[in-house]
């Protein structure tokens, strides 16, 4: 039922984004483009290199990014941000609160090398807490694409809505598996395959992995339904109460701390409107280290074997 | 030639209202506001170049940005007096249901307000931006954006600062009220602000400065400033004024930074404020 979902090649989701922007701006002339010393990480260079006048170098001065960002929104552009997803976040957030959210401001926050996938830099830059720092904003969208389509997707998809949003992506070649014309919609969650169960929601990087596991999964005969929500806000709690009422319990796969990720946020909607059991794949407050990218998912607990083993204790709670 | 005597009118009538809104809430900031009464009158009254209504990406005229939030009370009273929306509206200042949040905000869709400002040293970056998108667009109107000399403090002011001169932001005319007063008293006490003409002058700012609560020499300056643009280089205009000018008790000291005038002050700071331009009514359950 995954044959859909072949690993095509492997590209960093980092990469989508500058390719997307690129073509966007070759689409639309109100996009700009501002970076905070981090182009070539960014992958912002084509688009710096094609619209010189169109993106704005802002140095290691993150906060007044955003500012300069809001200023550009106001005067009606689309201005999209680009640096690393720590300081995307939590070093501008008051930023972020008053210039941008609070003000409405159509401004895209770009945010690269999220989580512990940015791998040997350790803990200092390896944010797993910027979804729910992000989402906790009133009218912030977050998005969280999982292989370079969707990312390139997602990225040319937010320009068309007006208001805020915070797009997340990460640092490693990840495998490319999403065919490129499946149809998405922000706020709309992506069925991959039913089954009846277990419901496995992943986001990011994590849906991967997810597919690893429901392979191995459905081998020992478990018949596993896999949703992926990029958009962990707003949330698609329809989809979300469908799959649960259907399956019976839930779990949650993501590279982002347990509290304040997607796995808080299904928690929350199905206490509200339909209680389930659940199983959490996120990390258990704590910072990462230093490392390489799969060594350190496992290390702390999202690896194959750790979605594996979530589903089969939930169904025994079940 | 500007009419002085009118503009000092509106300045008497803005300080009215200033005292007001700050009495009928028991809460905001009278001495700021006092103080820059002469600045957002000159700028909305007789220097911007100004659209009739409001529009929120400022194209094709010049656009103001308030960083320093907590002096809203002249800055709505002025945006009122100006046309942006009815006078009778500062009766409703900081309460419940408002548009006349207590710090500025765009939240409430009040017209003249293009971004919510409060949390100190952000308003630069943001006026920074206006002006970068005004040279996209091809529009050679202003952005006028107004700090507090307190806020110099705050680190994303400095970040603003070299991205301006970097970027050569010089259709941009940046203002600080050099009160020499914040909240926890005079600013050489709290944290010092030596220099700061050097300071500016040395991150590539033209930087000038001026007596800001004296009308013509004020009007002066922001011609000057006005001449300075599209030189490549943004602008500073380091203007000194006095917290709390116009009433004799408040001048010259932090105490009036975000106090409200009881019944009795507010008695005595009324009787020094000519009522030029007629004072809005107050809401029945206020008392005058």
């Amino acid at each position: 039922m995954l044959s859909k979902y072949e690993q095509t090649g492997k590209k960093a989701t980092r990469q989508g984004f500058g390719d997307a922007l690129l073509e966007l701006g070759q689409a639309n002339d109100k996009v700009v483009g501002l970076c905070a010393d981090l182009t070539g990480s960014l992958k912002m260079n084509a688009f710096q290199d094609e619209f010189p006048n169109r993106f704005f170098q802002a140095g290691i001065s993150e906060a007044n990014m955003m500012g300069v960002a809001s200023g550009l929104a106001t005067a009606g552009f689309i201005p999209y941000t680009g640096t690393f997803a720590n300081f995307s976040t939590g070093r501008v957030y008051d930023q972020i609160r008053q210039s941008i959210a609070y003000s409405h401001k159509n401004v895209k926050i770009c945010a690269s090398h999220a989580g512990l996938t940015l791998g040997e830099d350790g803990a200092t830059h390896q944010i797993l807490e910027d979804m729910g720092l992000m989402q906790m904003l009133p009218g912030m969208t977050v998005i969280n694409p999982c292989d370079y389509n969707q990312t390139k997707w997602a990225t040319k998809a937010i320009a068309e809505i007006d208001g805020p949003v915070y797009l997340r992506f990460g640092r490693p070649g990840w495998p490319v598996f999403m065919p490129e014309d499946v149809p998405f919609e922000i706020g709309k969650a992506h069925l991959m395959k039913e089954g009846t169960d277990v419901s496995i929601f992943a986001t990011g990087h994590l849906v991967w992995i997810a597919m690893q596991a429901v392979n191995a999964l459905e081998e020992e005969g478990i018949s596993c339904e896999l949703i992926n929500l990029h958009t962990i806000k707003p949330l698609d709690e329809e989809a979300v109460l469908a799959s649960a009422s259907k399956t019976g319990c839930v779990v949650t796969a993501e590279e982002h701390q347990r509290l304040g990720g997607l796995g808080s946020s299904i928690a929350e909607t199905l206490a509200m409107h339909h209680p389930t059991p659940m199983n959490f794949v996120a990390v258990d407050d704590s910072f990462g280290e230093s490392g390489k990218p799969m060594d350190l998912l496992e290390k702390y607990g999202l690896g194959q074997k750790n979605v594996e083993q979530a589903v089969k204790d939930i169904l025994r709670r079940k | 030639m500007a009419d002085i005597q009118r503009l000092k009118d509106i300045a008497s009538q803005v300080r009215r209202d200033i005292i007001r809104q700050v009495h009928a809430a028991q809460s905001g900031h009278p001495g700021g506001s006092l103080g820059c009464t002469e600045l957002f009158t000159a700028l909305y009254f007789e220097v911007m170049d100004r659209k009739p209504g409001f529009h929120m990406d400022g194209r094709d005229e010049d656009v103001f940005f308030l960083s320093n939030g907590h002096i809203s009370p002249v800055w709505y009273s002025v945006l009122a007096r100006s046309g942006y929306f009815p006078v009778s509206e500062l009766s409703t200042f900081r309460k419940i249901n408002s548009r006349l949040q207590g710090h500025p905000a765009t939240h409430e869709g009040l017209p003249g307000i293009r971004v919510a400002s409060g949390s100190l040293g952000q308003g630069l970056s943001v006026g920074l931006g206006m002006a970068l998108g005004k040279k996209l667009n091809g529009d050679d109107h202003l952005v006028y954006c107004l700090c507090g000399d307190g806020e110099m403090q705050e680190g994303q002011i400095w970040e603003a600062a070299m991205f301006g001169a970097h970027h050569k932001v010089d259709n941009l005319i940046a203002l600080i009220d050099r009160n020499g007063q914040q909240i926890d008293g005079p600013t050489k006490e709290v944290i010092s602000l030596p220099n700061l003409k050097k300071r500016w002058e040395s991150f590539g700012w033209k930087t000038m400065e001026t007596q800001g609560n004296d009308m013509e020499q004020l009007l002066q300056a922001l011609a000057e400033a006005k001449n300075q643009t599209g030189n490549g280089q943004p602008i500073m205009i380091i203007m000194h004024t006095e917290m709390g000018y116009g009433v004799d008790f408040m001048e010259g000291t932090h105490k009036w930074h975000g106090v409200a005038p009881n019944d009795e002050q507010t008695e005595k700071a009324l009787a020094q404020l000519p009522e030029t331009l007629g004072d809005y009514p107050l809401k029945s359950n206020d008392a005058e």
